[in-house]
């Protein structure tokens, strides 16, 4: 079977983010960017599939500039066996991803997608549910166990209230969350391998999709921020504090 | 323009989820009529309630086996049948909303606006980005509008005595191959839902075990809070995963939240710094949690819980 991991390019999750003054977006210059946590994560369960012997083939796709190829060559670090790298000057909105990957998964025909449940960039959590839908395959969002059995993939979901798994007809869409796996990191031998795995480059046109936006960002704001509090120096002090602001106790 | 919103009403076929209150409140900020969307098996009491709501003006109503585990596949394809002629879709930012909203938007070709905490205009909204570091105003030229709302920025509508909304059956029968519910495993608990708590007690990787986390909950049952944790104490076993607070959690804004044994990180900050006052207890006064914390205090968790319970 094969698998396709879609990886998106994002700002470290670790860095903290400035909004710009003029309310044009957040600053991205000189700031670290790194692979989406989310998309690590499916990586890593693609990997994984393969050398379990379900997967035999794992495909990463990344859409964006030429800079998500440094993203793309780490996940070939990690295991994947060959790039595809779908060069669009700004990231599309999910919708047209949905539609990119959709012209994929007719093209390359895999047996699952493994996208992450969310870009820590954007917080749109929309990409993997668009795909299925477009494809009219079966979805399992927000995944903490995946298992293939024989033409089905089990998957356990983190839902509110609890976990829930369904079983899903093969081929299938699958985003995960952050309790599927812990990523492994990438080896100097790996990354050198890396170097030399395929990575081809294709434009929205070669998949026949033209990428339109919907969505117009009128403005980026900063969100309000909280004043400083009060430090308080025993546990009295905090019950009485507790009784009075909070009218509890 | 006159607006006609559907909202799809989140329930597990007996009870209406708070989540969709809060949808619902979000609703009347569109100028036009209301309409929510009931799907399930045997959910014909939820419909019934709904229908007692003011801000309610109609119900459909789709009430077939086939619908009975919520499933997406099948369910977006009878709200996108159900959807015909409204100008605007909505449902709770929920792990159901999340899961089935974008497959339906997809089906219509068009975009979805996520976890929206602020709608100003019937095609303009205010959603967070990055972890809630930044907020967008998003304009969406889309002939229709899906949304997601965030629970936490919204308002329960006040309980009306008006008039009961017509309930209209959808006879829509829609089939699903291509998944099936095998199991559920709900957390039981008796204290009050996450989301909806007026007081959460939260408890992080300092509470060093699950045992520890007692502690936690002993705080919580002496306010009559609801238990939140921070993704640490989740993916050490402390507590299960529905219970994390943060990013990629749940969101909140209770009255009062204490966070124990968290030092703060963007994600779990990302879930409850719109918390009316915000209580930190740490041993690290370096915690970045202590920048956003109305009242801090610096020590021993170990001493300090059982005191502050002991003392309220």
């Amino acid at each position: 079977m094969k698998v396709i991991v879609a990886i998106k390019r994002v700002i470290d999750p670790y860095v903290k983010v400035r909004v710009k003054h003029d309310g044009s977006g957040v600053e991205t210059n000189n700031v670290k960017m790194s692979m989406n946590p989310f998309c690590e994560i499916a990586v890593e369960e693609a990997v994984r599939m393969k050398e379990s012997g379900h997967a035999n083939e794992v495909i990463a796709v990344s859409i964006g500039d030429a800079s998500c190829q440094e993203n793309l060559r780490g996940a070939l670090a990690l295991g994947a066996d060959k790039a595809i790298h779908i060069k669009t000057s700004e990231i599309p909105e999910p919708l047209a991803v949905a539609k990119l990957l959709t012209a994929l998964w007719s093209k390359e025909q895999p047996g699952l997608v493994l996208l992450g449940k969310q870009s820590i960039d954007s917080d749109n959590n929309q990409v993997a549910q668009m795909l299925a839908a477009l494809t009219g395959r079966p979805q399992g969002t927000f995944a903490s166990i995946i298992e293939l059995e024989g033409e089905q993939v089990l998957v356990t979901r983190e839902v509110d209230g609890g976990l829930e798994t369904l079983a899903l007809e093969l081929p299938a869409i699958v985003s995960t969350d952050l309790r599927l796996n812990e990523p492994r990191y990438a080896s100097l031998p790996n990354i050198m391998k890396a170097k030399k795995k395929p990575l081809e480059v294709l434009e929205p046109e070669d998949l026949g999709i033209d990428v339109v936006f919907s969505q117009q960002i009128l403005e980026v704001m900063a969100p309000a921020e909280r004043s400083g509090g009060e430090m308080l120096s025993s546990v009295s002090e905090l019950v009485e504090t507790l009784k009075s602001q909070a009218e509890i106790g | 323009m006159n607006t006609k919103t559907l909202v799809v009403v989140e329930h597990d076929n007996e009870r209406l989820n708070a989540d969709t209150l809060k949808t619902l409140s979000a609703a009347s900020f569109l100028s036009g009529q209301v309409t929510a969307l009931v799907f399930g098996c045997g959910c014909l009491s939820v419909a019934n309630a709904v229908s007692k709501l003011t801000s309610v003006n109609e119900v459909l109503v789709a009430d077939s086996e086939h619908y009975q585990a919520h499933l997406a596949e099948n369910t977006a394809l009878l709200v996108k049948q159900a959807g015909e002629g409204f100008t605007h879709i909505l449902a709770p930012a929920t792990t159901f909303g999340k899961n089935l909203m974008p497959r339906v938007a997809a089906l219509l070709d068009v975009g979805q606006l996520s976890d929206v905490i602020k709608i100003e205009s019937d095609d303009t909204v205010v959603r967070p980005i990055y972890a809630g570091n930044a907020l967008a105003r998003v304009k969406s030229t889309d002939r229709v509008k899906v949304m997601t709302i965030r629970s936490s920025a919204f308002d329960a509508p006040e309980s009306s005595t008006s008039t009961d909304a017509e309930i209209q059956t959808l006879e829509i029968q829609i089939s699903n191959e291509l998944s099936r519910l095998v199991s559920r495993q709900q957390t039981q608990s008796e204290r009050p839902e996450l989301a909806a708590a007026k007081v959460v007690v939260s408890g992080g990787r300092g509470l060093g075990s699950k045992e520890n986390f007692a502690m936690v909950e002993q705080l919580a049952d002496k306010l009559g809070g609801a238990i939140g944790a921070s993704r640490a104490a989740v993916d050490a076993g402390f507590v299960p995963n529905d219970l994390q607070v943060g990013q990629t959690g749940k969101i909140v804004a209770p009255d009062l939240y204490i966070a124990i044994g968290i030092s703060g990180a963007i994600q779990h900050l990302a879930g409850m710094k719109d918390s009316k006052v915000i209580v930190a207890i740490n041993s690290d006064p370096e915690a970045p949690i202590f920048q956003i914390a109305d009242y801090g205090l610096v020590g021993d968790l170990f001493e300090i819980l059982p005191e502050l319970t002991d003392a309220l």
